[in-house]
């Protein structure tokens, strides 16, 4: 705690506060909650999974938050190849 | 002469509204401005007690609005300043007693009589805080440095816009500047990156505050309270006055200063 506090490591409550509400606020705005961004991730995940394989457990979408613009990022990996064709 | 109409409001309750409503308001009248403050929380009257007026109220925001009596009956003068006055709001009512248009018609009326209209919007964003807006010409949003109470802040500011106000101005209360420092609570810096407003004050965290509603007088009439001379400063930026900002993050103890001396040191060297 001391050795952390000397070498400037603390991480005070505050940054996570700022953390969480511009999570919240990006969510707030967009008036999208995750639970709609689960929603469609399993519908993407479906619709995407019928054309090509991908690995469904690290679909990942975030909603982002530019200086004028709010965008849904999607990021989709595709299953490991066994091998080339 | 027409008055500038402030609206006080917050989303989230017990932040502050009625301290930040009675204390500019007395700060402006005590900077010889006239001055009407209006409580708009129907059925939770509080600016009455915060202000010391309790005891001289014979009618109220709701007996004008459905004609009981004349204007000029529900104002109450002040003990202290003589061009302060309240208009206190009904005990026994609920907010929808009075509509947005009953506001704006009532402030209309007392636009040529005052310099300044400041209006204590109840919590919440419903009819009362629409009651509150309505006559709005600024808005002040007050927030406290928490995660809840600036999410709430955020929600008022889309609603302002919504209703096509000038973009609301924010007054950051409750500030702790050991907390701060300590990276324990939000510095005014965070919560304008966040919400992206104006900021108009920052009002530390003074036990002044509650010594002063316990009284009844309000603590911008005190010399000698921060919080007191931040709210006078507000009073002054509403006036058109250039004040600068009080740094209440990085000004501290003996510790402080003289970490600031060594590194100053340090980098003359």
């Amino acid at each position: 705690m001391i050795l952390n506090w000397l070498l400037g490591r603390e991480r005070g409550s505050a940054k996570t506060a700022k953390e969480r509400l511009q999570f919240v606020l990006v969510h707030d705005r967009a008036g999208i909650t995750p639970a709609t961004i689960d929603a469609m991730k399993d519908d993407l995940i479906a619709a995407i999974s019928r054309h090509v394989a991908i690995d469904s457990n690290a679909v990942e979408i975030t909603l982002t938050k530019g200086r004028n613009t709010q965008r849904l990022v999607a990021d989709i990996p595709l299953a490991r190849q066994r091998s080339r064709t | 002469m027409t008055a500038t109409v402030v609206t006080i409001t917050s989303g989230k309750g017990g932040v502050g509204k009625t301290t930040t409503t009675a204390n500019l308001a007395t700060a402006l009248a005590a900077a010889d401005q006239r001055v009407v403050c209006i409580d708009a929380d129907i059925g939770l009257r509080n600016l009455d007690v915060v202000l010391g007026l309790e005891n001289r109220i014979v009618y109220d925001l709701v007996d004008v609005v459905e004609g009981r009596c004349k204007l000029r009956q529900a104002m109450i003068k002040d003990k202290r300043l003589s061009d302060l006055y309240l208009i206190p709001a009904a005990q026994t009512r609920d907010k929808t007693a009075v509509s947005p248009e009953d506001m704006v018609r009532v402030v209309d009326e007392l636009r040529p009589k005052f310099d300044w209209i400041v209006i204590d919007s109840p919590a919440g964003i419903e009819r009362g805080f629409r009651n509150a807006l309505a006559p709005a010409d600024i808005v002040l949003i007050v927030t406290n440095p928490e995660v809840s109470a600036v999410r709430d802040a955020d929600r008022i500011i889309g609603m302002a816009e919504a209703e096509e106000k000038d973009e609301p101005k924010l007054i950051l209360n409750r500030i702790r500047p050991d907390m701060v420092r300590r990276g324990q609570m939000l510095k005014a810096e965070d919560v304008l990156d966040v919400l992206a407003i104006e900021l108009i004050g920052v009002v530390p965290e003074d036990e002044g505050v509650l010594m002063a509603s316990n009284q009844g007088v309000p603590l911008a009439l005190n010399n000698r309270s921060k919080a007191g001379r931040a709210f006078r400063d507000i009073a002054k930026r509403l006036m058109g006055d250039e004040v600068p900002m009080q740094d209440f993050e990085s000004q501290d103890g003996l510790f402080g200063r003289l970490t600031r001396l060594v590194k100053a040191g340090g980098q003359a060297a």
